[in-house]
């Protein structure tokens, strides 16, 4: 779950009234909350939800070049509502923002765009499915054939993504929890994408395929008021299963959550503290220490990974910032997948 | 030995107080008067600067539509095709009866800008989405605030300190509801970082046009002239005052000249010598120059409101009236003492160092007629010059080198003039006493000569700047009669209330007449279009100043164009040519109307063709024809009606008054300047006839010997100094005149925009004139009165000492 | 020998030559009394003496030095430090009071001597004038200020021409008187032009200038 986005918002308005958004973590005044037993309509719920005040768009592939090396990309659109609704105009209270970054072995690109809702520059429609920010573009159908695209000043990529499974519902039926005290938020993904393209490096284009995964989660209010970061896997076994695993970090103690998806797409929901996240290595990354290496236990399922990064330094310095970028895992199973680390 | 000879040097101004005085004023002037606009143009231009780095201006290329606005769409496929840029709608906004400019920029992309990050950092930030989202915020610097508080329809305001005068930032969004310009765009900021891959400009916004920060008409441009108009004259007042250092540094080393010499012949090296005076001389320049600067910063501290308020009314220049002190002020002003002030001296320096220790056959303090003939030729080649020039050159500058070369040019050929006038004089004089006044007025000629010239400028200055004001006031008054011919002015609301407003008007009226205007970019400059209907109130006062045939009827019917004077000289556009408004706008130009008052370009259209070039422009703003008995009662009845704040109803009269205000500051500090200068020539006067004084026994004794009172004398010295400056005065006239209609004629059209009819004010001559002789008679009366009171032993002694 | 003129010519700009071969002598502390025709080139010689001017042809030597080939600090440097000048005009600095003006000789030539001067002061009896300016002094009080000022700096050589021709007979006869008496106490050597063969009687040798030479 990509919970740092609620964060990001939070601090969005960093760059013009930086503590305008200090007290909106803890109301909702307004606008929707997740409720169990929620009927998700499809291609509908692919669409903006402006009554939530967040959501996002978020794609991770980890890719293998013709010239065989490893390479990541991220792509995210992120919506942030100043008030729950959507107008036309420059007054819409939407506002978006998207994130790419393009992770080699040796060099990490990222980039970012902002923009407001209601003067077409960004912005998602269901039907036909179109997420956009500039000439940023995640369209197409989720359900098959995506073709993804993003430019900063030195890199850029051209993707197509096609989908290999169905979709995927965390926690209870797409309601997931978030902290003991059941803040919570409506979460699916797309793990099964294939993926091909052309990544654009600033020194030459690189021909890749690899794997894609698609997170689709809105909310109003998804964090408890104590945690301050929190540690996002998402792995990609090389047997063809998945899981979803994350840690919350908590002044009243960790609440963990993961999601296991085996590879015809069954999904099962693990609780509180059956997974076990032990940092192993640290790395002095932008001022400050992030845990790049980690050992990752499921012991009910005989799961112990040791989880390493493509490249530690994939650090994300926008205008919040934090740690993204692929890695690779070996021990009881091997594969890879993407890590997102927040609040260190 | 240096200890003792500066001892000596010095103990010279103990001796001669008030010689030491003239000098220091003489340096203080100049100081004062240039230091003092040098201080005015450097706070302007660090305003304009301020301002610049507060919006974030003139910094990054700009996309702009020549044609008009540039739509949501355009931005939108910009955005889409990755072009990274940052929209900006601009536009004036009406607060009572303040004009402001309302600047939206899109928050989100807009550069940081000094404002946002002081809000951000103070104490009770807003919500962004309070910034973001209807109704929005304005922010405007503290002295604004109090204007937006007490008017309803604005939203919610926050101070900021960081922010130019008379200027609203807010979110493009809040912009374009206040203007009512919804969808559009004044300019698109190009932002420094743009991605990989973009496509061309010309494939995804054909009709935009990409400016270079350079190229962007900026404040700093438009206000060029009127600084250089400021420095023109301070650099005037500067070479007056200079005169006086001239003067009094001649006549100071002419009478050092015995101690010079015996403390050459008592063993002080010459050079030790002319370096210890040229140490005097910088020491003394320093003082002067220190008090010259104070006072200027206190003159132009006390000018500055006033030229700050002609910039902002002329220009919107974004300048307050706050002076600041800055340190390479004081170093410039002193270098320019220092530099002037051993220019003044560097004659009498070097005659210094050529003089031989024994004293030689007597030398003149200043020329013969040979020289007068020789700097009279000087002279007529500076008028050629100068005229050559402003042929040859273009703008301004030309301008001011035909004025420059005609005033010195002038002042260099007067003493051959007033000594030819002379000889003229002394041939028809019959008496041997009459023969001896001219005779004694010729031989003095070289030794006021100087300060003739001084009041030779001053007094044509004075003419000539005066002339230019005043046709220009008469001019005005009667472009305002003409142009303010609507009994009253009313602002609506907004649309629907200016529907119900003229609705509710026309049964009562003889015509509402609608002002509709927009603001376009013109390859020009920005260019405002105004649309109007047809009525007998333009046919009959509109100020036409160039016009093809039938005029009116092309405008109303067949689709063609008036503009105003600035565009039409800056443009080169006159009736017959086209101008293209817009892209898909061509038109026949029919006529030139005369604009006082901005420097910007202005258009009239019939209001249908108007509404085909920028449809759905609001009109807010109406005059009304009225009976003008009936327009008190029906401005109060609107006010009951409509629920307007009075400023929404505004009389004819009023408007012409504040017009006419605005126009007297415009000129205040020309006025003030040009007194001022006039006084420094006055000065000029007095220090010569003191300093001839001290020559003037040797000369006066003789015909005292021969039988003539010492009153007569006194009165011939009074007569003298009168006569003299009247004819330098007569000689001023037309010199004031020429100077006048190269104001008129070349510096206003490429100050302002707008040539002038020169107008002749005899009655103000006169006064001047009065004047002249009035300071010429109190400067001589000095000298005159010692005269009187001469004991007769002093001129004695002139012939025991005459060797 | 303090002063030799050695075969000295001199003639101004566009006039017959003033002097003609001048040649004459003067040992430390001798006086000698130099007269002529107005006209003759008596100040003229003084001056090349004082070597306020230059000359055409021959070569002055002053305590040792030959005048032609110093330049203006050379020969500033000369007049400060080794003789004196009185002028007939008395020549002294208007702005400058009494004391300063009978001090700033000395002064320039950095030979300051308080005691010397004090008693020079007293025996010029200007004691009472100390604070005056010079032009509410009479002539005879001028010219002693005059002396004042030249003895003040003990020149080697005191060069004065016709100090007393603006005086009176009896303001003439002081000022003689004060000056002598003050050449032979400083031991200086004088070189006075005169009119007055009484005064030139006086002095240890006499030289008559006539025709552009010394007779
Ligand atoms: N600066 C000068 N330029 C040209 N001629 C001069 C100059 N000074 C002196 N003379 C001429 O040189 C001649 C000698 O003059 P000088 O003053 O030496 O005479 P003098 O013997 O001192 O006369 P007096 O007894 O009248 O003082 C005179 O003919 C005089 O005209
Ligand atoms: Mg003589």
């Amino acid at each position: 779950m990509n919970a740092k986005a609620f964060i990001l918002f939070l601090l969005l308005p960093v760059t013009s009234w930086a503590q305008g958004y200090a007290g909106l973590g803890s109301s909702a005044a307004g606008f929707d909350r997740p409720v169990t037993g929620y009927e998700f309509q499809f291609p509908r719920d692919h669409g903006p939800h402006p009554a939530y005040r967040i959501e996002w768009w978020y794609l991770t592939a980890n890719l293998t070049g013709a010239d065989g090396l490893e390479y990541g990309i991220q792509w995210t659109l992120f919506r942030s509502a100043l008030k729950p609704f959507e107008s036309d105009g420059w007054q819409s209270p939407q506002i978006w923002m998207g994130h790419a970054a393009l992770t080699t072995p040796e060099t990490h690109h990222f980039a970012e765009r902002l923009s407001r809702g209601g003067i077409g520059q960004a912005g998602v429609t269901a039907q036909p499915f179109n997420a956009w920010i500039d000439e940023w573009k995640m369209q197409g159908d989720i359900a098959d054939t995506l073709s993804l695209t993003a430019n900063g000043q030195t890199f850029g990529y051209d993707l197509t993504l096609q989908a290999q499974g169905p979709l995927v519902f965390h926690g209870d039926a797409g309601y997931s929890v978030k902290s003991a005290d059941g803040q919570a938020s409506y979460y699916y993904s797309q793990p099964f994408y294939s993926v091909d393209g052309t990544l654009h490096l600033p020194d030459r284009e690189v021909a890749v395929t690899g794997q894609g995964w698609l997170d689709r989660e809105w909310s109003s209010q998804p964090l408890a008021e104590d945690q301050s970061g929190w540690d996002w896997f998402s792995l990609s076994f090389d047997s063809g299963d998945k899981l979803m695993a994350f840690r919350l970090r908590g002044a009243r103690g960790d609440f963990t959550a993961a999601t296991w998806i085996s590879a015809d797409g069954q999904t099962e929901s693990l609780p509180d503290g059956t997974l076990i996240l032990t940092p192993l290595e640290t790395e002095h990354v932008a001022q400050r220490d992030v845990p790049v290496e980690w050992n990752v236990q499921l012991p009910d399922r005989g799961i112990d990974l040791d989880v390493a990064a493509l490249n530690s330094e994939a650090w994300m310095g926008t205008r919040f910032e934090y740690w993204e970028g692929p890695i690779t895992f070996t021990g009881s199973h091997t594969g890879r997948g993407y890590l997102e680390m927040t609040g260190y | 030995m240096t200890g003792p000879a500066i001892q000596a040097l010095l103990s010279h101004w103990r001796t001669h107080p008030l010689q030491l005085v003239t000098l220091l004023t003489g340096i203080a002037l100049a100081t004062c008067l240039w230091s003092a606009v040098q201080a005015i143009n450097a706070e302007a231009r660090a305003s304009y600067a301020r301002a610049s780095a507060q919006l974030a201006t003139g910094q990054l290329d700009e996309l702009r539509n020549p044609g008009g606005y540039i739509t949501l769409e355009q931005y939108a496929e910009l955005r889409l095709a990755g072009w990274q840029v940052a929209a900006v709608l601009e536009g004036p906004l009406r607060v009572g009866n303040r004009r402001v400019r309302l600047m939206g920029v899109d928050m989100l992309a807009y550069p940081a800008l000094p404002a946002i990050t002081e809000i951000e950092q103070g104490t009770s930030p807003p919500d962004p989405s309070e910034v973001l989202t209807a109704p929005g915020r304005l922010l405007m610097s503290p002295d604004l605030v109090h204007l937006f508080l007490s008017a309803d329809r604005f939203p919610p305001v926050i101070e900021s300190t960081a922010l130019p005068p008379d200027l609203v930032l807010t979110d493009i969004g809040v912009a374009e509801r206040l203007l009512n310009r919804s969808g559009q765009i004044s300019r698109l900021v190009i932002l420094p970082q743009q991605p990989r891959a973009l496509p061309p400009l010309a494939s995804i916004a054909p009709g935009l046009q990409r400016i270079a920060p350079s190229a962007q008409m900026d404040t700093a441009q438009l206000t060029d002239s009127f600084h250089l108009n400021l420095t023109a004259f301070g650099l005037l007042s500067f070479a007056v005052g200079l005169f006086i250092v001239h003067g009094t540094v001649g006549l100071a080393f002419a009478q050092r000249r015995g101690m010079i010499r015996t403390l050459r012949a008592l063993g002080l090296p010459l050079r030790r010598l002319v370096w210890l005076i040229l140490g005097e001389l910088l020491s003394i320049a320093l003082i002067g120059g220190l008090l010259g600067l104070a006072l200027g910063y206190i003159l132009a501290a006390a000018l500055l409101p006033d030229v700050a308020a002609t910039l902002r009314g002329l220009y919107g220049a974004p300048i307050d009236g706050q002076m600041s002190l800055r340190p390479q002020w004081i170093a410039a002003g002193l270098a320019m003492t220092l530099f002037g002030t051993l220019a003044a001296s560097g004659h009498a320096l070097w005659r210094l160092s050529r003089m031989p220790i024994l004293a030689g056959p007597g030398l003149q303090a200043w020329g013969s007629q040979n020289s007068a003939r020789l700097t009279g030729v000087i002279g007529l080649g500076l008028i050629a010059a100068g005229i050559v020039l402003s042929f040859s050159a273009k703008g301004l500058l030309a301008g001011f080198g035909l004025l420059a070369g005609l005033l010195t040019g002038a002042a260099l050929t007067l003493p051959f003039l007033l000594s030819t006038i002379l000889n003229l004089f002394a041939r028809q004089a019959r008496s041997p006493v009459s023969q001896w006044i001219w005779a004694d007025m010729r031989a003095q000629l070289p030794g006021l000569s100087l300060a003739l010239m001084a009041l030779l400028l001053a007094l044509a200055t004075n003419i000539g700047v005066g002339t230019m004001v005043s046709s220009f006031r008469l001019t005005f008054t009667g472009w305002l009669d003409q142009r303010l011919t609507s009994e009253l002015y009313v602002t609506a609301k907004d649309d629907a209330q200016a529907a119900q407003i003229t609705a509710w008007l026309s049964p009562q009226v003889s015509a509402v007449l609608p002002i509709r205007s927009t603001e376009l970019a013109h390859e020009t400059g920005p260019l405002f279009l105004y649309g109007i209907i047809d009525d007998d109130t333009y046919r009959q006062h509109w100020p036409l100043i160039a016009q093809g045939p039938d005029v009116w009827n092309h405008v109303l019917q067949r689709g063609a164009v008036l503009i105003n004077e600035q565009l039409a000289r800056r443009a080169d556009l006159w009736p017959g040519d086209t101008m293209t408004i817009t892209p898909g706008h061509t038109l026949p130009i029919a006529g030139v109307y005369s604009d006082y008052g901005n420097p910007t370009g202005q258009a009239i259209v019939a209001m249908p063709m108007l509404e085909e070039i920028t449809p759905g422009t609001a009109t807010r703003r109406f005059g009304i024809r009225i009976t003008p008995e009936r327009a008190s009662d029906l401005a109060q009845s609107l006010r009951d009606q409509f629920d307007l704040p009075p400023a929404a109803v505004v009389h004819q009269a009023a408007m012409k008054a504040q017009s006419l205000a605005i126009f007297e500051k415009t000129f205040v500090v020309t006025s003030a300047l040009n007194v001022l200068t006039l006084g420094v020539a006055g000065f000029a006067i007095l220090t010569s006839l003191l300093t001839l004084w001290t020559q003037r026994l040797p000369q006066v004794a003789p015909v005292w010997a021969l039988g003539l009172t010492r009153a007569q004398l006194a009165r011939f010295e009074l007569v003298r100094s009168v006569l003299l400056a009247a004819l330098t005065a007569c000689l001023a006239l037309p010199l004031g005149l020429v100077l006048a209609w190269v104001l008129l004629t070349v510096v206003n059209v490429q100050a302002f925009g707008w040539r002038l009819p020169m107008h002749l004010f005899p009655g103000d001559w006169l006064v001047l004139l009065l004047l002249t002789l009035l300071a010429a008679f109190l400067a001589a009366s000095l000298p005159a009165w010692r005269l009187l009171r001469l004991p007769p032993a002093a001129l004695l002694r002139v012939f025991a000492d005459e060797r | 020998m303090l002063l030799s003129i050695d075969h000295v010519r001199k003639s101004y700009p566009g006039g017959r030559p003033v002097l003609n071969d001048v040649s004459l002598t003067l040992d430390q502390g001798q006086t000698l009394a130099l007269t002529g025709e107005s006209g003759s080139g008596k100040s003229t010689l003084l001056h090349l003496t004082a070597a306020l001017d230059g000359f055409d042809a021959g070569e002055i030597t002053l305590d040792g030095r030959p005048l032609s080939p110093l330049d203006d600090t050379g020969r500033s440097a000369l007049r400060r430090d080794c003789l004196a000048l009185i002028f007939q005009q008395f020549n002294l600095i208007p702005s400058l009071t009494v004391a300063q003006n009978l001090s700033i000789h000395a002064r320039l030539a950095n030979r300051s001597d308080p005691g010397w001067l004090t008693h020079l002061t007293e025996r010029l009896g200007l004691t009472d004038l100390q604070d005056r300016y010079p032009e509410s002094l009479s002539g005879g009080q001028q010219q002693r200020v005059a002396i004042g000022r030249a003895m003040a700096m003990r020149p080697k050589l005191l060069l004065a021409d016709e100090p007393t021709g603006n005086l009176d007979e009896t303001a003439s006869a002081v000022v003689l008187d004060l000056m002598l008496s003050l050449v032979v106490d400083t031991g200086a050597a004088l070189l006075l032009v005169t009119h007055s063969h009484e005064i030139a009687a006086r002095l240890d040798r006499h030289a008559h200038l006539s025709g552009g030479q010394i007779v």
